[in-house]
């Protein structure tokens, strides 16, 4: 077993679009929570697999996306500072701030910036850089913080007192509750998302299901994957049923990973969090917990978030909400490119305006 | 920043393993993985730590179902015991 070819399987995937197609009787819009869904169903060409009449909208599990202008003016003021390391995923470099500016920018200025893969590369250039301040920007969910809160601890033993993480980390099941207790939205159920699932557990849905009646399901990335999930979802509706279902066992778990769980329960705590285009939602975010402050870049370098506005015209907010797509947006396709990206949605590899840009030439035809 | 395929476990030292995937090797953390891998064992990661490691069995029902489901034989066999 390798776990990647066997679930690649094209004619288990025909079988499976088929089986989808003969159980649907009436059109069903589903939303994908996960940006690496939202990728793979455009990367793999998924989209000309389904029937007719089944829609996926994208919810708001881009966590470049989400992350407010706010933030991104506030990681824009610290890039300015003297003495200052920045160590950041590369997808936050090109975001732009409520001037339109980004991290790019002030790297062309002078800005240190640094881009890393982990949390723990942040760790090396504290350690290597021992005169310098190194901040890391914390932006993700739940599968990221485990990481974080590791790197904070090991900071903490280390005694390393030039290492910041400036935490921005975000919760997805309190949007999806904020999103789902609107009685106007249309979506009928819910492809939750396969490595967020793997941390928290299949059962942390539960509270959708049982306050809402809404069907969801955990799916992997494959192909095969999304299409067992679309499977599960479609015959929920059309049964009636609201569960939680898992089509991917082979890494998601009820409880999910204690571990990872115990280690972010340990170092960090809930807090109020501002998504961009979602506004504050209340206990949807974390901080660094009392004992681990002094690696907080906000508190020990008095950072201030600044009020900001979106950058007008750019419809992420409504997008990650799954309420507009990204051919709706004026500037789709036009002044708003990967290479000159407007929102972050067309930013991150994740977000749903690249994906449409980049896998969906149709999308682009009806925009031009 | 998610990476959707399991990568092998080549070496592994106490905190820390080296992980390969067609030619392409990573060291990864193992602070938060749910099991500590054995070498060939193969492991999700994410933003460089491994969170879950992958169990045989786990991954040959998954496939199961799928099969059964793309042939409606689950179906069948529901009715059969109710
Ligand atoms: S196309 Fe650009 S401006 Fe429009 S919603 Fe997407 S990211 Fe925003």
């Amino acid at each position: 077993m390798k776990y990647v070819d066997e679930f690649r399987d094209q004619a288990l995937a025909r079988d499976l679009a088929a089986a989808l197609d003969r159980t649907m009787t009436r059109p069903r819009r589903i939303m994908e929570v996960c940006g690496t869904h939202t990728m793979a169903v455009f990367r793999t060409g998924l989209r000309s697999l389904l029937p007719e009449g089944l829609e996926l909208v994208s919810g708001p599990g881009c966590p470049v996306c989400v992350t407010s202008a706010a933030h991104v003016d506030a990681f824009l003021s610290l890039a300015g500072r003297p003495g200052v390391i920045l160590a950041t995923f590369g997808d936050l470099v090109r975001v732009p701030g409520s001037d339109g500016t980004s991290l790019a920018h002030a790297r062309s200025q002078g800005a240190r910036i640094e881009v890393v893969y982990s949390p723990m590369d942040g760790l090396a250039l504290a350690r290597s850089h021992p005169a310098q301040t190194v901040v890391f920007l914390g932006v993700g969910f739940e599968t990221t913080t485990p990481g974080v809160a590791a790197t904070v601890r090991l900071a903490q033993e280390e005694g390393l007192n030039n290492f910041f993480v400036f935490v921005t980390q975000k919760l997805m099941p309190p949007p999806l509750m904020a999103l789902f207790g609107d009685p106007a939205q249309t979506i009928d159920g819910l492809l939750c998302p396969g490595h967020v699932s793997a941390i928290i557990g299949s059962d942390a849905y539960r509270p959708l299901v049982d306050r809402y009646h809404l069907p969801c399901v955990v799916g992997g990335f494959e192909p095969v994957d999304i299409l067992q999930a679309l499977l599960l979802l479609v015959r929920q509706f059309e049964e009636g049923r609201a569960e939680v279902e898992n089509a991917y066992t082979r890494v998601v778990s009820r409880a999910g990973n204690c571990q990872a769980q115990a280690l972010v329960a340990e170092v960090f705590e809930p807090v109020d969090m501002e998504w961009r285009g979602l506004g504050v939602i209340p206990g949807s975010g974390l901080q660094l917990r009392t004992p681990y402050r002094a690696h907080d870049a906000q508190e020990a370098l008095a950072v201030e978030v600044p009020l900001a506005e979106e950058v007008r015209g750019c419809l992420c907010g409504r997008i990650l909400q799954g309420r507009a797509r990204p051919p709706a947006c004026p500037l789709f396709g036009l002044r708003c490119t990967p290479a000159t990206p407007i929102g972050p949605c067309m930013v991150s590899s994740e977000g749903t305006c690249a994906a449409y840009y980049n896998y969906s030439p149709s999308a682009l035809n009806r925009a031009i | 920043m998610c990476l959707a395929v399991p990568m092998r476990v080549c070496e592994i030292s106490d905190w820390a393993a080296l992980v390969e995937l067609e030619g392409i090797q990573r060291e990864v953390r193992l602070d938060i993985v749910d099991r500590r891998p054995l070498v060939g064992d193969y492991v999700i990661i994410h933003a460089g730590f491994a969170i879950h490691t992958l169990e045989p069995e786990e991954a040959a029902t998954n496939l199961r179902l799928m099969r059964e489901m793309a042939d409606g034989l689950d179906r069948q066999e529901e009715k059969r015991f109710s």
